[in-house]
């Protein structure tokens, strides 16, 4: 190679002569002088962030705690315990009349004398839950299945009552209802139903193994024959459970309300919005163009309407495209108009998600021979739904406090009881008003803040597989 | 060898003979990548394939376990030959392992996890099992020890030899590498290479893209270069760098090998 002769300059050649241990940084680099400097005051700009920063707090925080803390009133049976004139003083909070209708807020019309049954839920899934969130503890898997299997069918019995009385199964549903119409109840069981269901089952199984068998061969027919009776023996057991009369009195979806409705809708748009979106975020990205098209249909038409037209239309306007005989619980229709809505909005997360593996995870996977189901499920998920964690909690969130959009579908959350509460002329005080959205306010932030502080704790934890 | 007494070879099924590839041609939309490329690999045998950038040598042997796809011509591996049908597509794979350029371990697992994944979940095996398989093989390619951390925390050619212990727990009987040692640094290439030649030594049929010309002297019994889409030469190591015939070779190695 040829020689590159610039004039180098002269140096004397070097070769270390001990190896240097590592030292503490500089005294200046720590302790609160330091962070002070470094932080709050390193600069002109920051000096003046800093002081209106400590502006801002000074005009908010202590006004706020003399409101709620201070000046407010804590005991009282009526207006007049919070009247200034009575009291004598300037009055901030009127927390006596959060306690008396503390019952409406949690309960709503709920019959006073079946609201054990709700506390029963509340409790139920407090300790379901609580075990699933917190890593270390075993039986993750059992405790799945407890919460997302068999909770909601319980709670489902326990708030409505349960012996719900079905007609008819798919082939009543196919006009052929007469045949079972003779049929007694026994101990809230319709047999007339069961037998149609049984029927239908058989019916529905031997096409699945016909199709199947017409589609993919005689070997695929005894899985499609399995899974299928699989599926129908499990309907079979949330609907025997339904349907059985266990002597609890039925409660009407519309007495429901209050905190126990906002928690409804909340979790059940969240427990459903998260695996829905998955399969849609998959569908979307799928090679089949007909489950392609139908993801990408469905995604856009729910993110293109308003949450508002969604509730409006499944409420008032549903009913009048149903036959006559179909009724459909105004509940149930909100809370479906709520999940698939919040599916469209988590598919459009986690296909950010998807989006950002790299390629070399696919053919990793591939390599290793990975079919492409377990591919997704074992490889390319896990670290995608990392990814996106964030964006899934912000849609929880958002989610949680949409619900209170059920109000304009008369449907009464705890900010509906909460403005119900209002209108009682024995509690009209001053401040009612600014108690009732402060302590509303309160509820909604303790939610959304336990969440997003478990997000960042998950966050954490899978963090460790990245850092060095 | 000529096309038709490869065909022919094909067609008696050679049990011997672990790869064939006949007339393979594949374009990626317009561009003609690989042509008309007649191969076979015995068992056993050890492949050095070299060549510049963008001769199709990668996408070569991305075919051999349908990583990519070739749209003429016929490709048997192990007996099987490559077709749409899935079914055999997942067959192949399972006998074929695979090295990439940047590794890609699952960074979401741990390094033991890596290594059973595949062998739990494919082969069907017991957890006990794989792991102990896995551990078998992490002490081969001498990083038992770093079995519990995660793909982040290990340097670039303990993460490499992590990938090669991935491929060997699914008990391949080919094993193709992608550039193994082009993304390290160069500190790390030899161990890399040491893991190679091991794994050479134990009888393994392997096919290695590489411009480790060091690597392919020792190990290989064939090198074949590559050219815009074509194999413009191939011999046993000695001749190919002592004495390579084709204009082309001998331009590529003079710039290689300084």
């Amino acid at each position: 190679m040829a020689k590159i002769s610039a004039g180098s300059a002269p140096f004397d050649p070097f070769v270390a002569a001990q190896v240097l241990g590592p030292e503490a940084p500089p005294i200046s680099e720590r302790g609160t002088f330091a962070y002070l400097r470094g932080h709050l005051f390193g600069s002109v700009p920051q000096v003046l962030l800093t002081l209106f920063g400590a502006w801002l707090v000074y005009v908010t925080i202590p006004p706020m705690i003399q409101f709620f803390i201070t000046d407010a009133v804590w005991s009282g049976t009526n207006r007049e315990a919070c009247l200034p004139d009575k009291v004598g003083r300037a009055v901030g909070a009127c927390w006596p009349f959060i306690w008396a209708k503390f019952d409406q807020l949690v309960y709503g019309f709920y019959p006073a004398a079946e609201r054990w049954r709700v506390n029963i839920v509340y409790a139920l899934g407090a300790v379901l839950l609580l075990p699933l969130l917190i890593q270390s503890l075993p039986y993750k898997r059992l405790n799945a299945i407890a919460f997302f299997g068999v909770y909601p069918v319980v709670a489902f019995i326990l708030l409505t009552g349960g012996d719900m009385e079905p007609k008819g199964f798919l082939l009543s549903w196919l006009g052929l209802g007469g045949l079972f119409s003779g049929f007694p109840a026994v101990g809230g069981l319709q047999l007339g139903f069961w037998a149609d269901y049984i029927l239908s089952a058989i019916l529905v199984t031997a096409l699945a193994a016909f199709v199947c068998r017409a589609v993919a061969g005689p070997e695929a027919m005894r899985p499609a024959i399995r899974s299928t009776l699989v599926t129908f023996a499990v309907l079979a057991a949330v609907l025997f459970a339904a349907d059985i009369d266990l002597g609890l009195a039925p409660v009407e979806t519309r007495l429901w309300g209050g905190l126990l409705v906002t928690l409804v809708i909340a979790v059940t748009g969240i427990t459903v919005s998260l695996p829905f979106g998955i399969l849609l975020a998959l569908g979307r990205r799928s090679n089949l163009p007909l489950v392609k098209i139908a993801s990408i249909a469905f995604i856009e038409f729910w993110r293109g309407v308003p949450l508002i037209t969604v509730l409006f239309f499944a409420t008032y306007m549903l009913p009048l495209f149903l036959p006559g005989r179909l009724t459909i619980d105004g509940l149930l229709r909100a809370l479906v108009g709520v999940a698939l809505f919040a599916s469209a909005y988590m598919a459009e997360v986690v296909r950010g998600g998807l989006q950002a593996i790299p390629k070399g995870q696919y053919e990793g996977a591939m390599a290793v021979g990975l079919r492409s189901s377990l591919m997704m499920r074992l490889v390319v998920l896990p670290q995608a739904l990392k990814l996106v964690i964030p964006g899934i909690v912000n849609n929880f969130i958002g989610l949680f406090k949409d619900t209170t959009l059920v109000l304009i579908v008369s449907i009464f959350d705890l900010l509906g009881a909460m403005r119900a509460a209002f209108t009682d002329p024995n509690w009209a005080t001053p401040t009612t008003l600014f108690t009732g959205f402060g302590f509303a306010g309160i509820v909604y932030f303790v939610f959304c803040f336990g969440m997003s502080r478990y997000s960042m704790a998950l966050e954490r934890r899978l963090d460790r597989a990245r850092r060095h | 060898m000529t096309a038709d007494a490869i065909i022919a070879d094909v067609e008696k099924g050679a049990p011997e003979i672990a790869v064939s590839m006949s007339g393979v041609n594949k374009w990626y939309g317009e561009f003609h990548v690989l042509r008309d490329i007649n191969l076979t690999v015995h068992k056993g045998e050890r492949l050095v394939i070299c060549g510049p950038s963008g001769s199709g040598k990668s996408t070569l042997i991305r075919c051999i376990n349908r990583l990519e796809e070739h749209q003429k011509g016929k490709i048997v591996v192990d007996g099987i030959e490559l077709t749409d049908d899935l079914k055999r597509i997942d067959e192949v794979r399972r006998e074929v392992g695979m090295c990439f350029q940047h590794f890609n371990l699952f960074p979401h697992l741990t390094i033991l996890e890596n290594c059973t994944l595949a062998p739990m979940w494919v082969r069907k095996m017991p957890k006990k099992e794989a792991e102990d398989l896995a551990m078998h093989f992490l002490e081969k390619v001498k990083i038992p020890h770093q079995a519990a951390k995660y793909p982040g925390q290990l340097s670039g050619g303990q993460q490499q030899r992590v990938a090669i212990a991935r491929a060997l727990c699914m008990r391949p009987r080919i094993m193709l590498f992608d550039e193994p040692t082009s993304a390290l640094d160069p500190e790390m290439v030899k161990e890399v290479l040491d893991t190679m030649v091991a794994l050479a030594e134990d009888g393994m049929t392997m096919l290695c893209v590489t411009h480790e010309m060091g690597f392919a002297r020792q190990v290989a019994n064939r090198v074949i270069f590559m050219d815009a889409g074509q194999i413009i030469e191939m011999n046993e190591p000695n001749a190919f760098f002592s004495n390579p015939q084709h204009e082309r070779t001998r331009l590529f190695l003079s710039q290689i090998l300084h």
